[in-house]
C-alpha cells in the first residue's frame, strides 16, 4: 500500500501503520462509548426489574409507529454510510458526496421525528419534573422514572447523532476538495464506524423503550 | 552534533500553545499540574490549621466542607489522575518504544486544553460558589439538598474525564502500533506495560463516571429523578456507578506509579528486574480485578450481605498482584548494588508506604473491621498512604530520575536527598496518627472533635508542615537547576532504555535514526562498577 506523502502524518512510518492506528483508536473509543451507554442501560435494567407493570404502562405512551419509522430511517442511513465508504474505496468522489448527503438527510429526518415525539411528550405532560402528570392507575413515581430514562437515553443518543451529522458535513466538504482517494479514505471509514455504532445503540433503545409490553 | 532540541527548536509562545510534540505537551502538563497541586495543597494547609484545635475556630463549618471538597476534587481529578501518565507517560512512552511521537499528537494537545480549562473552571467554581459534597458527589445530597455549585463542578469533572480518555487512547494505540523494529511486547519497559494497563482502566472506567456525574447534573438541572427516592429511584445506584470508576481510579493513579518504581529499582540496584513477566502481567491483573471490587465502599450502605461478602473476597484478591510487584522489587534489590540517590530514596519510600497502605486496605476489605472504621480517619490515612505515599512519591522519583532527560540539567543531589527524607518523615508523621485517630473513632469530614484527640491531630498538622517544606524544596531547586544545574549527558544514570540513547534534552523527533532493538530490556550488571554523573566532580565533567 502506498500513498501520497501529504496523507502521511510525520509520526508514522507508512500508510499501513497510520491506518491501523486510526482503526484501533476508533474501536477503543467505541469501547468507551459502550461503557458510557452501559451505565444508563444498567440503571434501566435495575428500575425495569423493580417496576415492571408501571414501566409497561409508561412504555405504551410512546408512539410505536414513529419509533418504528425512525428505526427504519436510521437503518437506511447505515446503509448509505456503508455505500459512502464503498464509494471512497473505489475512488468515486461523486459517490462519496452523494451517499454522505443521503446519510445526513436520513439522520436529520430521524432527529426531526424525535423532536416531534419530544414535543408531543411535553404536550402530554410526560416530561419529568415539575410539570409531570400521570393519570394511569399505576404509581406516578416509577412512571416518571421511566420517562427520565426515556429522555436521558434518547437524548444522549440524539446528541451523538448531532455530532455525527457535524462530522458528516465536514467530510462532504473534504470530499469536495478531493482529499480522499482509493488509497486514503480513513476519515470516511472511521466516521462510518461511528455512525454504525450510533445506529446500534438505537437498535437496543428501540425495543427496550418502545416494546416493553408488546412482546 | 547540533544544539537543536525540542526545547529550543522554537522560542515562539504559540509554538508551545499549538505544539503537537509529545514532549512539549508533557512540559505543559507538568506546569499546570504543579499549579493544581499547589491549589489543592493550600486547601490542605487551611484545614490542617483548623484541626489543630478541637473547636471550630479558624473557618466556618461550611467553609471547612468546601475546603475538603476542593482538596479532594483538585488532588484527585486534576493532580493524581493525570500526574504520572500525562507528564511522564506523555514524555517517555513514545521514546521508550522508539517512536517519533504518539499516534494522535493533536488529540494529545487537545487533552491538555480540556484538562487545563476544566481545571481552571473547577477551581473557579469551587472558590466562588463553593461545593460541599466532597469529591464523591453522593446523591441525594448532591442532586436535591445541597445548595452549592454542584452542577458546575460536575461539568468540570466530566470534561476532565475526556482529557484522560484521550491520553489513554493515545497510549493504547501507540503501544500497539508504533513500536520500533525489534521492540517486541516482552522487551517493553515495565513502565510501558503499566501505562498500557492504566489505559485500559481509563478507557473502560471513565465513561461510567462520566455518565454517573452527567446524571447527577441532569437531575439537578432539569429535576428529573433518576436517583430520587421520592419517585422510587435509588440513590445507591449512583454509588454503584461512581465507585465502578472511582475504585479503579486508584489504579489509574497507582499503576503508572508502579511502572516508575520498576524502572527506578532496577536502575539503582544495578540489577535486571526480578520476574519481568510477573510484574507485567500483574499490571493487567490489577486492571481487570480492579473493576470487580467497587462494592467495598458500600459495606455499610445497605447493599446485600452476600454482595458484601463477594466484594470483600475480591478486594482481598486484588491485593495479590500488588503484592507480587512488591516482592519482585524486593527480590530485585537482593544482591543488587544499591545506589542511594534521590530517585532511589523515593522508590524505596514508595515500597514502604505503599505496603502500609496496601495492608491497611486489607483491614478495610474485611467486612467486620470495615464496619468499625468506615468513614473514619483510618480510611483517610489508608488512601493517603496509597495515593500520596504511593503515587506522589513515584511522581517525585520520576521527576528527579528523568529531569536530566527532560531539561538537560542535573538537579543538586544533596538537596534532592534532603527533600526525599523530609517528605518520607513528614508523610508518616502526618498520616500515621490518623490511623490511630480513625481506630479511636474520629469520623472524617468533621471540623470539630473531642479534646482527647487533640494531641494526635497536632502531630498530624506538624507532620503536614514538614511535608509542605519537603514539597516546596524541589520546586525551588529544580527551577534553580534549569539555569544553574550542571549539564547532563545522554545517560547520567548509566541506565538502560531507549530514552537514554536520545540526546538530553531530546531532539524534536526524539531519535536521529529510528532505533532497532536487538536485546532484552534492563541490561544491568551489579558487579560492574558504575559512576553516575551526579557523583562526578564538577571539574572532571567534560562538556559534550
Ligand atoms: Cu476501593
Amino acid at each position: 500500500m502506498s500513498t501520497t506523502p501529504t496523507h502521511l502524518a510525520p509520526q508514522f512510518d507508512d500508510a499501513e501503520q497510520q491506518q491501523l492506528a486510526a482503526t484501533l483508536g476508533m474501536w477503543a473509543f467505541l469501547a468507551t462509548e459502550v461503557l458510557f451507554f452501559g451505565g444508563m442501560f444498567a440503571g434501566y435494567g435495575v428500575y425495569r426489574a423493580w417496576y415492571p407493570p408501571t414501566w409497561a404502562d409508561a412504555s405504551r405512551h410512546l408512539d410505536l409507529l414513529l419509533g418504528t419509522v425512525n428505526t427504519a430511517v436510521l437503518l437506511t442511513s447505515s446503509l448509505t454510510v456503508a455505500l459512502a465508504v464503498h464509494a471512497a474505496q473505489t475512488g468515486s468522489r461523486k459517490g462519496v458526496v452523494r451517499n454522505l448527503s443521503l446519510t445526513i438527510l436520513f439522520g436529520a429526518a430521524f432527529l426531526g421525528v424525535k423532536a416531534y415525539e419530544y414535543w408531543h411528550k411535553w404536550h402530554e405532560h410526560h416530561v419529568p419534573g415539575a410539570t409531570f402528570e400521570w393519570h394511569e392507575a399505576s404509581p406516578s413515581g416509577p412512571a416518571e422514572l421511566f420517562f427520565s430514562f426515556y429522555f436521558v437515553m434518547t437524548g444522549f443518543h440524539a446528541l451523538h447523532m448531532v455530532i455525527g451529522l457535524g462530522i458528516l458535513a465536514w467530510l462532504i466538504v473534504q470530499a469536495r476538495r478531493d482529499r480522499f482517494d482509493a488509497e486514503y479514505y480513513t476519515p470516511v471509514e472511521m466516521t462510518g464506524l461511528y455512525w454504525h455504532f450510533v445506529d446500534i445503540v438505537w437498535v437496543f433503545l428501540f425495543p427496550l423503550l418502545y416494546l416493553i409490553d408488546r412482546t | 552534533m547540533s544544539n537543536r532540541n525540542y526545547l529550543n527548536a522554537n522560542y515562539n509562545v504559540w509554538s508551545w500553545f499549538f505544539t503537537t510534540d509529545h514532549k512539549r505537551v508533557a512540559i505543559l502538563y507538568l506546569i499546570s499540574i504543579t499549579v493544581f497541586f499547589l491549589v489543592g495543597g493550600a486547601a490542605a494547609v487551611l484545614f490542617r490549621l483548623e484541626l489543630m484545635t478541637p473547636e471550630g475556630d479558624l473557618v466556618l463549618p461550611e467553609t471547612y466542607n468546601r475546603l475538603f471538597t476542593l482538596h479532594g476534587i483538585v488532588m484527585i481529578f486534576f493532580f493524581l489522575i493525570p500526574a504520572v501518565p500525562a507528564v511522564f507517560g506523555n514524555f517517555l512512552l513514545p521514546m521508550m518504544i522508539g517512536a517519533r511521537d504518539l499516534a494522535f499528537p493533536k488529540l494529545n494537545l487537545a487533552s491538555w486544553y480540556l484538562y487545563s480549562l476544566s481545571g481552571l473552571f473547577g477551581v473557579w467554581v469551587i472558590l466562588t460558589g463553593g461545593v460541599d459534597t466532597g469529591w464523591t458527589f453522593y446523591t441525594p445530597y448532591s442532586t436535591t439538598y445541597g445548595n452549592t455549585s454542584v452542577l458546575s463542578a460536575a461539568i468540570a469533572a466530566f470534561i476532565a474525564g475526556f482529557s484522560s480518555i484521550l491520553t489513554a487512547l493515545n497510549f493504547l494505540v501507540t503501544t500497539h502500533t508504533m513500536r520500533a523494529p525489534g521492540m517486541t511486547w516482552f522487551r517493553l519497559p515495565l513502565f510501558v506495560w503499566a501505562h498500557y494497563a492504566m489505559s485500559l482502566v481509563v478507557l473502560l472506567g471513565t465513561p461510567v463516571l462520566a455518565i454517573a456525574i452527567a446524571l447527577v447534573g441532569i437531575e439537578r438541572a432539569f429535576h428529573v429523578g433518576i436517583f430520587d427516592p421520592k419517585l422510587g429511584g435509588d440513590p445507591l445506584l449512583f454509588q454503584h456507578l461512581f465507585w465502578f470508576y472511582s475504585h479503579p481510579a486508584v489504579y489509574i493513579m497507582v499503576l503508572p506509579a508502579m511502572g516508575v518504581i520498576s524502572e527506578l529499582i532496577t536502575c539503582f540496584a544495578r540489577k535486571k528486574i526480578f520476574g519481568y513477566t510477573f510484574i507485567a502481567f500483574s499490571s493487567l491483573a490489577i486492571a481487570v480485578l480492579g473493576f470487580l471490587v467497587w462494592g467495598h465502599h458500600m459495606f455499610v450502605s445497605g447493599q446485600s450481605m452476600y454482595a458484601g461478602f463477594v466484594f470483600s473476597f475480591l478486594s482481598m484478591l486484588v491485593a495479590v498482584p500488588s503484592a507480587v510487584k512488591v516482592f519482585n522489587w524486593t527480590a530485585t534489590l537482593y544482591k543488587g548494588s544499591v545506589i542511594w540517590n534521590t530517585p532511589m530514596l523515593y522508590a524505596l519510600g514508595f515500597i514502604g508506604l505503599f505496603t502500609m497502605g496496601g495492608l491497611t486496605g486489607l483491614f478495610l476489605a474485611t467486612l467486620g473491621v470495615d464496619v468499625h472504621v468506615h468513614d473514619t480517619y483510618f480510611v483517610v490515612a489508608h488512601f493517603h498512604y496509597i495515593m500520596v505515599g504511593g503515587s506522589l512519591m513515584a511522581y517525585l522519583g520520576a521527576l528527579h530520575f528523568w529531569w536530566p532527560k527532560m531539561t538537560g540539567r542535573l538537579y543538586p543531589e544533596g538537596w534532592g536527598r534532603i527533600s526525599a527524607i523530609l517528605i518520607f518523615f513528614g508523610f508518616n508523621l502526618t498520616f500515621f496518627p490518623q490511623f490511630v485517630l480513625g481506630y479511636l473513632g474520629m469520623p472524617r469530614r468533621y471540623h470539630v472533635y473531642p479534646e482527647e484527640w487533640q494531641i494526635l491531630n497536632v502531630m498530624s498538622s506538624a507532620g503536614a508542615s514538614i511535608l509542605g517544606v519537603g514539597y516546596l524544596l524541589p520546586l525551588g531547586y529544580l527551577v534553580w537547576s534549569l539555569r544553574y544545574g550542571r549539564r547532563s549527558g545522554k545517560n547520567p544514570w548509566r541506565a538502560s532504555g531507549l530514552e537514554w540513547e536520545a540526546e538530553s534534552p531530546p531532539i524534536t523527533h526524539n531519535f536521529h535514526k529510528t532505533p532497532i532493538v536487538t536485546g532484552d530490556v534492563y541490561d544491568y550488571d551489579p558487579t560492574e562498577p558504575v559512576e553516575l554523573e551526579t557523583e562526578k566532580h564538577p571539574e572532571k565533567v567534560t562538556v559534550q
